[in-house]
């Protein structure tokens, strides 16, 4: 008897049943549905809603916003459609619109607003990178509690989407906190916190997502 | 499969059984290694049963399985390369010794005879000094009262039959 046939044995000695996961797509509608619950009583709560509605009066601040919250939704769903084993690979290609809209919009607003480096909310610059990553925590925390559960087989683009998705989402509700106009050291800064989200999120992989 | 999620024993060992050359036959197109095909199996079959739940009957099973077998096979081919990285071929592991001329010195005398032989070829006082202390490892007095030369004369002996024999090796040896 080969070590194969062994395993199967004992695969087969210790089986339990099991409850079948729902389809990743009505999981990532489950999780956007409560996290945008949950984000919009904090917004009402803390944001200031008649400065958000001025600024969405600006068409450019307007398809930043869309952008960042399209790469976002279609980050998350993303993922969830990579978490499992026979699900299309093209998903990756979802969120690479929103993604452009995203920085093609805030491009068009640095082009306008300079470097920044002068601007008189320069100091703020910082706390951005400091509120997205602060955002991206607790909503990294839920949407990895359910990514987990299907303990992906490559767990690199889960990973990244996933984080990706939290970090578009921290940056659109960034949006209704951030009354001045984006600059290159904006972006840069928003830029940056995005990146150590996926970083921190891919190096840590295998234990957010249980693939072991 | 759906009867395994539901926890049918035997429906599942005998799914196992049958998916497992499909299974291999996607691990050699990675890898000609009979041990890495046997290994991606098993690691394929571990994964299958970990992740059984994520099955959705409403869709085709081969593809499920396939995507999982080829995804152990790229991982072991990664970590198959990952450890040839850290690891250096030596060549010489199987020679006896470090130094190759020692190794032809070692394979020219072939046999116990020809170092016998070679022992003959010595002065009797030579031969009989470096049998007692080398070969008997007797200590230098025993070896003086065994064989009633001085300690000084072994030692001196001794030094010269090696001195001799190494003589008599560089000869054979090319």
């Amino acid at each position: 008897v080969s070590r194969t046939d062994e395993l199967i044995a004992s695969l087969a000695a210790g089986l339990q049943p099991v409850q079948r996961m729902r389809p990743p797509n009505r999981r990532a509608l489950s999780w956007l549905s409560v996290t945008l619950l949950v984000v919009a009583m904090a917004l009402a709560w803390f944001a200031s809603m008649d400065v958000m509605r001025q600024r969405l009066g600006v068409t450019r601040i307007a398809l930043e916003s869309i952008g960042s919250a399209l790469t976002a939704i279609t980050a998350v769903l993303a993922a969830f459609e990579l978490s499992v084993p026979d699900h299309s690979r093209r998903w990756v290609w979802l969120p690479v619109l929103p993604l452009l809209l995203w920085m093609s919009a805030s491009g068009a607003g640095c082009l306008q607003n300079g470097l920044g480096l002068h601007s008189p909310f320069a100091h703020h610059t910082p706390s951005c990178f400091a509120f997205i990553i602060a955002v991206s925590v607790p909503l990294s925390v839920g949407l990895f509690w359910m990514l987990r559960r299907a303990h992906p087989i490559a767990p690199l683009p889960v990973a990244a989407f996933g984080t990706l998705g939290v970090a578009a989402m921290s940056a659109t509700v960034l949006q209704f906190f951030h009354p001045f106009d984006i600059t290159w050291l904006d972006l840069g800064f928003h830029l940056a916190a995005v990146l150590v989200v996926m970083g921190v999120g891919a190096a840590l992989r295998n234990w957010l997502l249980a693939t072991r | 499969m759906i009867a395994a999620q539901a926890g049918d024993r035997a429906a599942y060992e005998r799914l196992l059984r049958d998916v497992t050359p499909y299974i291999r036959s996607i691990a050699r197109g990675r890898s000609r290694n009979p041990a890495d095909v046997e290994e991606i199996a098993q690691e394929t079959l571990l994964t299958v049963h970990r992740v059984r739940h994520t099955y959705d009957p409403r869709r085709p099973f081969t593809p499920w399985l396939a995507a999982i077998a080829s995804r152990r096979s790229i991982d072991a081919l990664r970590r198959r390369m990952r450890l040839s990285k850290h690891e250096t071929a030596d060549d010489g592991a199987s020679e006896t010794f470090a130094d190759a001329a020692a190794n032809s010195e070692v394979e020219a005398l072939g046999s116990a005879e020809e170092v016998r032989e070679l022992l003959r070829k010595l002065p009797a006082r030579q031969r009989e000094a470096l049998e007692i202390v080398k070969l008997k490892e007797m200590s230098l007095a025993e070896a003086s009262a065994v064989s009633g030369q001085s300690v000084a004369a072994l030692k001196v002996n001794v030094h010269r039959a090696l001195k001799a024999l190494r003589g008599m090796f560089s000869d054979r040896v090319p």
